[in-house]
């Protein structure tokens, strides 16, 4: 049962892990593999109930379960799998361009609502948006943004076409965004009834218009909790910020040194001190020089500081994936980020410095972090 | 009584041991082996068979009697000692993956 410390909730391609400390974040426990073997891409906690858990299980053979725990992970009970698109599910551009039906394939991201313990968001790969208000035992697609007079001109990313993030405002639990690659970002006003891009000043060289309304592969999205209109973006290439909830968009990638990368996360304290990892680029999945560094802007972004300390700076060439990044709201802020190597490295003090956690577990697809009181 | 051997992550999942043992009302065919599982470990319900389509899942097999009914019809009748309970109908996971 949830008592005070941190738990850190990770998800891995051969299964999920526990690591709990103390507020001191010194010394960790390492608890799983739950589900092994299994790919895991995300575990997650209710903000309203940090006992209650939700976990992605999937693999190649079986295809997609849900888990969920009522006891803060120590027990776990498979709830519903049944992703059925609503109704008529038409077709979206293949890696070729040709029409290609949607076809689920396996749910990216889980999103518990931040006040209601039992509603639960799922964003899924052929990209849609499913809603549980069971604690995940019946799922029901949110139909109208699959539907928008865009669908059927969406493409794939090289990881598959997935809803990879959602977004909820705090403040207003009908305000939302959604991120598909590659499609782009996506708000509701109305809990999901109606969604309009909201992509307008992003630019990608790869797509026929570099400025289209959609088509841009968004990586991920973060939000401080405080400040709902205030975005920041990680690209496919260029980090992104917007001041008025995904009205414009304007780039902040200033002096990093490359724009390309998978997480971003803002801190729990600072809403204009912004956490990247660069990644050397789109064919170059690791980052520049062998060295592992993440980047911290005080400014809300294009001045960039390099955190080293603790990271390896020779010989490194893992990948930080865009939901494998996270922070807990102790004061000072821990920041948390996983690798394809199978570290989990945190930070106790805001970003200056880091330890592993654990070295060796499978690829880490995903970090979630729980403040237990 | 019909016999069902089922590939390990599906037992853990299902929280079985073994062979698993099912009373099919004829005709046993695949379709009507895999209801009655899903009907007794509702858990199982699209870890074998596509809950949109229902289709057999592309890295599952079907073997029995040293025979692969993958690519058969799921209507078509199961062997006779598949029927019988005296060989299992074996869902086997693919030799895929890493």
């Amino acid at each position: 049962m949830a008592s005070g410390g941190i738990r850190v909730l990770v998800g891995t391609r051969k299964g999920a892990f526990i690591l709990t400390s103390d507020e001191a974040r010194g010394r960790w426990d390492v608890a799983g593999p739950w589900f092994g073997g299994w790919e895991i891409y995300h575990v997650t906690g209710s903000p309203v109930n940090p006992d209650r858990l939700y976990a992605s299980q999937s693999t190649g053979w079986f295809g997609q379960l849900i888990q969920r725990s009522d006891d803060g992970g120590g027990t776990w009970s498979p709830v519903g799998n049944d992703f059925s698109y609503d109704g008529e599910t038409g077709t979206h551009q293949w890696y070729d361009g040709t029409p290609h039906p949607w076809e689920f394939a396996r749910v990216w991201h889980l999103e518990p609502s931040p006040s209601d313990p039992e509603t639960v968001f799922a964003g899924v790969e052929d990209a849609a948006l499913f809603v549980s208000r069971d604690g995940g035992q019946g799922w029901s697609e949110l139909p109208a943004l699959r539907n928008h007079e865009s669908g059927p001109s969406w493409q794939p990313g090289a990881g598959g076409m997935c809803l990879h993030t959602v977004m909820i405002d705090p403040t207003n639990v009908d305000r939302m965004f959604a991120a598909i690659s590659a499609a782009g970002v996506f708000r509701t006003g109305d809990g999901g009834s109606t969604w309009e891009p909201a992509n307008r000043g992003l630019h990608s060289e790869g797509i026929p218009d570099p400025n289209a309304e959609v088509g841009h592969c968004v990586h991920r999205l973060a939000m401080h909790p405080t400040r709902p209109d205030v975005l920041f973006m990680q690209k496919h290439w260029d980090v992104m910020r917007s001041d008025d909830g995904g009205d414009s968009w304007r780039e902040i990638s200033g002096d990093l040194p490359t724009d390309f990368g998978f997480a971003i996360e803002v801190h729990s304290h600072e809403p204009e001190t912004v956490f990247v990892v660069p990644i050397t680029s789109d064919s170059q999945h690791y980052p520049p020089d062998g060295k592992l560094r993440v980047y911290r802007s005080r400014s809300g972004g294009n001045e960039w500081e390099p955190l080293t300390r603790g990271l390896p700076q020779a010989n490194c060439y893992v990948n930080v994936l865009r939901d494998a990044m996270a922070v807990d709201v102790m004061d000072p802020c821990g920041v948390y980020f996983g690798t394809t190597g199978g570290q989990v490295y945190a930070s106790a003090d805001g970003g200056d410095s880091w330890d592993a956690i654990v070295r060796d577990l499978p690829a880490v697809l995903s970090i979630e972090v729980q403040t237990l009181t | 009584m019909i016999r069902i051997v089922l590939p390990a992550h599906l037992r853990t999942l299902a929280a079985l041991t073994g062979e698993v043992e099912l009373d099919v009302a004829p005709p046993v065919t695949p379709s009507s082996v895999l209801d009655a599982l899903e009907a007794t470990h509702p858990v199982l319900r699209g870890t074998i068979r596509d809950r949109t389509t229902g289709r057999r899942r592309p890295f599952v097999r079907f073997f029995a009697e040293g025979e692969d009914l993958s690519h058969g019809p799921m209507d078509a009748a199961l062997p006779d000692a598949v029927a019988a309970g005296t060989e299992p109908f074996c869902i086997i996971g693919a030799m895929a993956g890493g």
